[in-house]
């Protein structure tokens, strides 16, 4: 095992498909000589050099629409879209061009292709820079999503993204670039659409994501010593393809669902897996389903105000503490 | 505006261009125009749902890049690509199938009249939000690029796209990377229903717009099949020889509205009839006959293509639905569409 950051698992999960792959390019703004604005790509143009790391200017419709264009011809194209709020100037490229074409075409066109963007609030950044928007990428028939919270997970996934012959996007939530956390040496490829088990409890079932998963880690720490509460906390990792036997599976075993997410509130994508939930689960139940999200309001930018407005481990604790105790 | 056809005129038909050629430009044309005439009549039997956009008066374009693109080049176009989809090779049968809605149908009845595609042909989508398909062109030229296979790949799109911001990325992105992209402009002068030089800066939409990204300023006559031929060629050799991008303004005509939808009343009176004046088969039969290739050979030809798109129709019409089962899939490369284990 090494000890790496989040930002160099970045770097790391890349460099092991470009090293492994000669049709793997990447792309995006700032990525190749500067080595990316959050420092998650340093290393990958002298290791590779200029013709497969390449910057673009700003312009995100090319440079998505050019990783399509490639991917239909041959390459595996990595882009990089630098802050994932920009993701709404090239929404037609991903929601109506990347993602449909395999299914308009009856299979024609193939689309492998991986947009790597920096998700999610923690950095101050305000409204059009921190939103978290990964549950907009889960409503497209045809993009997988992926959301990783540890080191490890963010090297295996890109991994298994690059491989993959869907378009898959890797949210990496920007406030954890900083983060250390191990991860094994060697060839590391994971598995889209695989939740994992953190912890197992008996009186509640925590389902998160990203950033999400550290505060309801440390909240169930909390609950168990200072209210006596067990819970499970279920990592999410994938959004589609989603673990949904895993999570039906955790959530009977307690009887409660809390899901904590950084979207703001109306189609965040707890709503689905409390539907889903709701559904298939509904006789296993003890109570209502608890979603924690971030209320429906663009992001403030001062930290006393981001901070109130995305789910806290205070704010876990205590709305599980109210709603099962 | 090109001179070809006084300059040629009584001139052998072997010269740069030549004969075979020339015919195959011609044959070329006229599959696009009876094909196309044919979905018109199937719209009118209620065969066809849905809505069309026809390349009517504006066949030379595609027809001449058809005839001047390798094999393995790649075409992107729009919705209204019909012709640029059959002027690569695809089945008439398999375009008209997918205007009807039938099994047969290039993409199974999936993509419908906006998206015709047939990758074995190297027709790679037909692209129906404005301006996307630029930048995917671009990224098909860099794949190339990349492998070292000398492929070009031709984007064809409307006067109206070069007002929308994905022209603009997408051609300064092409000449920064200097990719073997060439970019067509088939200007027929009306955006949808408006007039194009009502809602632009510029008189040329396109070529106007060439020298801000260092390109020169290229505007053909569009109804006239050996001048696209001549730039299509030059500009695709320059291309595949790593000269890097051309954009280039097609001067044309629609004969009918913008869709099926609209029977262009917007039009000033005695301007279609100019314009059908100077349609681009009758312009070109006239210059075969002019060239010396015989009657005889032209309406072989016609009667020939008319045949093809007989029996297309009659295989798309014997055609079933879709079978349901396919709703569900080719969401995926797994052939599925499931979202969740």
């Amino acid at each position: 095992m090494a000890e790496l950051t989040y930002r160099d698992a970045v770097a790391a999960g890349i460099a092991q498909e470009m090293a492994r792959d000669e049709r793997v390019v990447f792309l995006g703004e700032d990525i190749a000589a500067a080595g990316g604005v959050f420092k998650a790509t340093v290393g990958l143009l002298d290791q590779f050099g200029p013709k497969r790391v390449r910057d673009t200017p700003i312009s995100e419709q090319a440079i998505l629409g050019a990783a399509m264009g490639a991917a239909m011809t041959g390459l595996r194209p990595i882009a990089e879209i630098m802050f994932s709020d920009f993701l709404a100037v090239c929404w037609d490229i991903v929601a109506n061009e990347i993602a449909k074409s395999r299914y308009m075409t009856n299979g024609q066109v193939e689309v492998p292709l991986v947009i790597r963007t920096a998700n999610g609030a923690g950095s101050r950044f305000g409204a059009q820079h921190s939103q978290s928007v990964e549950n907009w990428a889960m409503m497209i028939p045809g993009i997988k999503v992926v959301a990783p919270a540890f080191p490890a997970d963010v090297k295996g996934l890109i991994a298994a993204a690059v491989r993959d012959p869907d378009p898959v996007i890797v949210f990496e939530q920007k406030s954890l670039y900083p983060m250390k956390g191990e991860v094994p040496e060697g060839e590391l490829v994971d598995e889209l659409g695989k939740a994992r088990v953190l912890r197992r409890g008996k009186d509640c079932t925590i389902v998160a994501l990203a950033l999400m998963v550290h505060r309801a880690l440390a909240a169930a720490e909390i609950l168990e010593k200072e209210h006596g509460i067990s819970c499970t906390v279920v990592d999410v990792r994938s959004l589609v393809p989603l673990d949904t036997v895993t999570i039906l599976a955790e959530v009977a075993a307690t009887g409660r669902l809390v899901t904590v997410e950084e979207n703001p509130r109306l189609c965040g994508w707890g709503a689905e897996i409390a539907s889903i939930i709701a559904d298939e689960c509904f006789w296993e139940l003890d109570g209502p389903i608890i979603r924690i999200t971030t209320p429906h309001i663009p992001l403030p930018s001062a930290d006393r105000l981001e901070d109130a407005t995305i789910p806290s481990v205070e704010r876990i604790v205590r709305e599980i503490v109210e709603k099962i105790d | 505006m090109d001179s070809t056809a006084k300059r040629k005129k009584g001139a052998p038909a072997d010269d740069d261009i030549g004969r075979d050629i020339r015919l195959e430009l011609f044959r070329m044309q006229l599959e696009l125009r009876l094909c196309e005439k044919r979905a018109y009549d199937l719209f009118l039997q209620n065969l066809i749902k849905g809505t069309s956009h026809l390349s009517l008066g504006q066949e030379a374009i595609a027809a001449a890049f058809g005839v001047a693109m390798r094999p393995d080049d790649w075409t992107f176009c729009t919705y209204r690509g019909h012709a640029h989809t059959l002027a690569r090779g695809a089945s008439m049968s398999g375009v008209l199938g997918e205007l009807m809605g039938r099994e047969c149908g290039l993409l199974g009845g999936k993509g419908g009249s906006m998206h015709l595609t047939d990758v074995s042909k190297g027709a790679m989508g037909s692209y129906a939000i404005i301006g996307a398909h630029l930048p995917v062109a671009a990224g098909a030229a860099w794949s190339a690029q990349y492998r070292g296979t000398e492929q070009v790949a031709v984007c064809f799109f409307g006067d109206g796209t070069t007002n929308i911001g994905a022209f603009h990325e997408a051609l300064n992105f092409a000449v920064v990377w200097k990719l073997p992209v060439i970019f067509v402009c088939e200007n027929n002068l009306y955006m949808e229903y408006t007039p194009i030089h009502t809602v632009t800066a510029v008189e040329h939409p396109a070529a106007d717009r060439a020298a801000a990204y260092g390109l020169e300023k290229v505007v053909v006559d569009g109804n006239d099949a050996d001048a696209v031929y001549r730039t299509a060629t030059k500009y695709m050799a320059r291309a595949r020889q790593g000269g890097g991008p051309a954009l280039i303004e097609c001067m044309t005509y629609r004969h009918s509205g913008h869709s099926r939808a609209d029977p262009a009343k917007y039009r000033p009176e005695g301007e279609l009839e100019k314009w059908l004046e100077r349609d681009p088969i009758k312009i070109y039969r006239e210059r075969l006959l002019g060239l010396g290739i015989v009657e005889a050979t032209l309406k072989d030809i016609e009667d020939d293509v008319m045949q093809q798109v007989n029996e297309a129709t009659e295989t798309a019409k014997a055609s079933p639905p879709p079978s349901l089962d396919g709703i569900e899939q080719h969401v995926w490369a797994d052939g599925g569409a499931a979202w969740r284990n």
